[in-house]
């Protein structure tokens, strides 16, 4: 076949790409070749954007068992187990095809696990969407934008929820968070954990020369062909055109699959093992071949296919769901093979390790692809893509906020502060997300100690004493507007989320969600985002082990805010001591770590009254933030709280009605807080700054009151400020400033508010607009 | 006294109601493959939750057909215990060993949730712990949970008290509001008229350890395992 300069572009290939391809080679690439070289240097597969620049991420720690480069990152979290988790971006396919694109994210990252020997135990996921509520919409332009919006949440969820359910792994956690940048470009990011000993970690590794490559489960079909490639570029409006390249689930055959391969690791007869994820069959030779310094040859005659006719191209770029490919020791296949039958799945001898550091692919006879492993790996591009300065926003947005205030003043005379408050409760981002995560099974697998609705999820890990906490964060609008401070912001929010949980933390990944590379400002973000997050994991001294970069999230023109998610884990030594975050006993004091600042940039406050974005992010010292997050902690150690909570996005207010009615099984409790000696400690005058901002560094603490002066003297201990600003009790939410009410209403009425308002944006009956 | 836990491909609350037989309530337990075909030498077999052969066509209609149901029918029978959780509610229903069907959830979502039951009947193989009227928070996970049956068959189950949980409010009303998947009668669990087979859709297995929230399903199986002491004793 001739390769011309269009077929060049069909494959995202440059002309200085294509000369490199034919030095590596030798010649010119074959067709299929060619196909090969497209999808293992696309961005999605090669990193060839960003590797330059993840090397700065810290990646050491003593929990640390395997770092980036594999399938997933590996911690020690004592008595001889470990952790597997990882996250991973399906946003585009979900996009084109909510549902499937989805599941298939969803059964990707549970492969990931398990590949490495690890049973998966816990899932979570972060989503983020375009506006969903009707007064979003200005016109009949963007009323059906708010619809599709909708629709792709429900299919989203929905597909998130039949794969982990069916193949059952609980969702513990995550996030939803909407802005107007998602509405073409929804992120879903897909989070698994699984657990595994020490001894029985299995590798992505091709060793043993003369050793037989067995493909084991589903069959390859057509499905799903070129999916690295098209996550790696820029929609436009011919986007759903794309849609076959969208892989379909089936979590039953997921299920099967994870049996029969954990049952043949523990049987021996495998040397390693690889899910054929993006790039399926490709991927997982090439790389495999390329870890062990060897080769792989595999005839394609044998693979088992789905349908007919299907040509060598076809099957290397297939993405067909549910298949693995295994390396096992010679004369020692039967035992592999015969596990696999008795779970009806397919497994079929299709190759064997070579010693030429390879990928020799081998169709009816011919030789169609034959190319050095090192080609397809380390020798992939890598761009340090131009850059430019990114203007950082330090607009004071005080004045628009406090204007809006004074209108809401005379529509609501005396309960202004009030109303703010319950309009922040119901808008999506800070709503409950009950509506989502009851679609999830959270509970299978009986490890659930602290259900979704807290600050970070909790699971027992039934054969130690211990349990693991983990949480998703990002904040795409202050990423946005400062993406370095933002990014810190992000893992400071999430290890705060993972103390007040009771946990240590132990270590992160993450997943970076950002529009098109090649736009130099967006290189610049991504570039601050890193350095962002390598210094506050610093400060936490959690070593990031992996994760996943989505670049090109966007479609017309129109991209993402950088969205860096972080993923973090925590160890709780003793289960029981795992603490949630709301109010539980009448009489108890609340107190309050840390001070308020002026931080009303960036807030959900500014949004929700003024529809702004901007403003300077909240200030970070990271110093303090470890202070803060010490103290809390070794207060839950010594058992002298009864329940914490950070305050991020909505600020304390938000935060304290949290505290109030979060709890998914006990009836609300009221407060009455007093925040004179706060607001005198902060030198913070202004009302609704002391109610709203979102400075970081602070979490509420409720105790009972004979342990306030021990909480108090062991945060004296880490200098950082401690007051009790009130009592748990009663059937109201009081706030008062200087001998003012600020706020002061029932908690059942914001809690019904709160818990209903996604299910009434989401389930009234809509027009099934064809669009 | 030997428990049984049925393997299903794509059964997936297996290992949790082993967990459960194993250490919490402390009695020997086996895993039964869907191919086997004697069954004999348990006291009691469970079919877990899960979603056996991908629940693609309609819940629990493919495993009816597992060559393991043959056998647990005789074994029901001849007087075993059999209790069917969720999807394996789903089965027995599908195999005619419970009457009635479960459609899919009144607002068509799938539902993971606490929910309430009131215990209706202690004079069960399963529910000999309890109170009767007992109100019991145990979690619900499913899609397909909407009990339905004709009207004959409806009768003759709340006629034979082999209704056996309901879905009520904490103070034990049963109302509509607390009917999380639309059930006829906020029916949760239903026995046969022999009232030694046993199905519910909530999860008792997920409810029997207090660190996870709530320990009001242990009954069920600490139920059970007297129940078998005494039909041992009696066998003797």
């Amino acid at each position: 076949m001739n390769i011309t300069p269009e077929l060049l572009d069909q494959h995202n290939i440059s002309e200085s790409e294509y000369e490199r391809i034919k030095d590596l080679l030798g010649r010119e690439p074959s067709f299929t070749e060619l196909g090969i070289f497209s999808v293992m240097w696309s961005e999605h597969c090669s990193y060839k954007s960003s590797k330059i620049h993840l090397r700065r991420l810290p990646t050491e720690g003593e929990c640390l068992v395997q770092g980036p480069g594999e399938n997933a990152g590996i911690v020690d979290i004592g008595d001889g187990w470990c952790a597997a988790f990882k996250i991973e971006s399906h946003n585009h396919p979900s996009f084109i095809e909510p549902y499937q694109g989805a599941a298939t994210g969803v059964g990707g990252i549970l492969r990931d696990i398990f590949t490495m020997g690890a049973r998966p135990v816990a899932a979570m996921n972060s989503l983020r969407f375009g506006p969903i509520r009707d007064e979003d919409a200005k016109d009949d332009e963007s009323r059906k934008v708010v619809q599709r919006n909708r629709r792709i949440m429900a299919g989203v969820v929905k597909g998130l929820g039949d794969y982990g359910n069916a193949f059952g792994v609980p969702t513990v956690g995550g996030e939803v968070w909407f802005s107007d940048c998602y509405s073409l470009n929804p992120l879903v990011n897909a989070f698994a954990l699984g657990l595994v000993r020490r001894e029985q970690i299995f590798y992505g590794k091709a060793e043993g020369i003369g050793n037989s490559v067995i493909y084991v489960g589903a069959k390859t079909g057509r499905d799903g062909i070129h999916g690295a490639t098209m996550a790696s570029a820029e929609f436009d409006e011919a986007a759903m055109e794309k849609r076959p390249t969208v892989q379909v689930g089936d979590p039953f055959a997921e299920k099967l699959l994870l049996e029969a391969c954990l049952e043949a690791m523990r049987d021996g007869a495998i040397v390693g093992i690889q899910d054929m994820g993006a790039a399926g069959l490709t991927s997982s030779s090439c790389e495999m071949g390329a870890r062990a310094g060897t080769g792989i040859e595999i005839n394609l005659d044998l693979v088992p296919q789905r349908e007919t006719g299907m040509t060598a191209y076809e099957m290397m770029l297939s993405e067909s769901q549910e298949r693995m490919l295994i390396v096992s020791e010679v004369g020692r296949e039967r035992q592999v093979l015969e596990i696999f039958q008795r779970w009806d799945l397919d497994a079929v001898i299709i190759g064997r390790v070579t010693d030429d550091q390879r990928l020799r692919v081998v169709h009816k006879g011919v030789v169609v692809a034959d190319i050095p492993n090192i080609a397809l790996t380390d020798e992939a591009p890598r761009y340090d893509r131009p850059q430019t300065a990114i203007h950082i926003n330090n607009d004071d947005v005080a004045p628009g906020i406090a204007e809006e205030l004074k209108k809401l003043e005379t529509e609501f005379v005396g309960g202004c502060l009030t109303e703010v408050l319950r309009r922040l409760l119901v808008s999506p981002n800070l709503a409950s997300k009950e509506w989502v995560y009851r679609q999830y099974d959270h509970m299978v697998r009986t490890n659930s100690v602290v259900l979704p609705g807290s600050d970070a999820a909790v699971i027992r890990v039934k054969e130690t004493r211990r349990s693991l906490a983990m949480s998703l964060d990002a904040n795409a609008r202050y990423c946005r507007l400062n993406p370095r401070e933002g990014a810190r912001l992000a893992v400071a929010e999430s290890a705060r989320n993972i103390v007040c949980s009771g946990a240590r933390p132990l270590a992160v990944t993450n997943c970076l969600n950002f529009a098109s590379p090649e736009r130099p400002e967006i290189m610049r973000s991504f570039s601050e985002t890193i350095d962002g997050m390598a210094d506050a994991c610093r400060t936490f001294g959690t070593p990031v082990t992996g994760g996943n970069v989505s670049f090109y999230n966007e479609t017309e023109g129109r991209g993402v805010y950088p969205t860096p998610v972080i993923g973090m884990l925590g160890v709780i030594e003793e289960a029981r001591d795992a603490t949630t975050q709301w109010f539980s006993e009448p009489g108890d004091s609340v107190l309050l770590l840390g001070r308020t600042g002026n931080d009303l940039g960036a807030s959900e406050l500014l949004s929700e009254l003024t529809g702004l974005e901007t403003g300077a992010v909240p200030k970070l010292d990271l110093k303090t933030e470890k202070s803060v997050q010490d103290t809390c902690l070794e207060a839950i150690g010594a058992g002298l709280v009864r329940s914490a909570h950070d305050c991020s996005d909505g600020g304390l207010a938000v935060a304290l009605a949290e505290c109030c009615f979060s709890s998914y099984r006990r009836d609300a409790l009221g407060a009455r807080i007093d925040l004179d000696a706060h607001a005198e400690v902060s030198g913070i005058g202004d009302a609704a700054t002391l109610l709203f901002a979102e400075s970081p560094s602070r979490i509420i603490i409720s105790a009972s009151p004979e342990n306030v002066p021990a909480i108090e003297e062991l945060a004296s201990k880490f200098g950082v400020a401690c007051l009790r600003i009130g009592e748990v009790g009663g059937g109201n939410l009081t706030v008062s400033l200087n001998g003012a009410n600020l706020i002061d209403a029932s908690v059942s009425s914001f809690e019904t508010a709160w818990r209903s308002a996604l299910s009434f944006h989401l389930d009234r009956p809509t027009q099934m607009a064809a669009d | 006294m030997k428990f049984g836990v049925v393997v299903f491909p794509g059964s997936n609350c297996d290992h949790d109601t082993y967990h459960v037989v194993s250490k919490v309530i402390g009695q020997p337990v086996d895993f039964i493959w869907h191919k086997e075909e004697q069954v004999d030498r348990y006291d009691a077999i469970i079919l877990p939750g899960g979603f056996s052969y991908g629940d693609y066509l309609r819940s629990g209609a493919i495993a009816r057909f597992s060559p393991v149901m043959r056998s647990i029918k005789q074994f029901a029978q001849d007087g075993g215990l059999v209790m069917g959780i969720c999807n394996g509610f789903q089965i027995l229903c599908e195999a005619g060993l419970l009457p009635g069907a479960l459609l899919r959830n009144r607002d068509l979502k799938f539902i993971c949730e606490h929910v309430n039951i009131r215990v209706e009947r202690t004079d069960t193989a399963f529910t000999t712990a309890y109170e009767s009227g007992q109100v019991l928070s145990i979690p619900i996970a499913h899609g397909e949970g909407n009990y339905f049956c004709d009207q004959r068959t409806l009768d003759e189950l709340e006629g034979e008290g082999r209704v056996i949980f309901r879905y009520c409010d904490a103070s034990g009303r049963v109302t509509d509001e607390a009917n999380p998947n639309g059930s006829l009668n906020n029916i949760a669990g239903i026995c046969n008229r022999e009232r030694n087979v046993i199905g519910l859709m909530p999860h008792p297995e997920r409810a029997a350890e207090s660190l996870l929230g709530s320990s009001d399903g242990r009954g069920v199986f600490l139920s059970m395992a007297d129940s078998l002491r005494e039909m041992i004793k009696l066998r003797a």
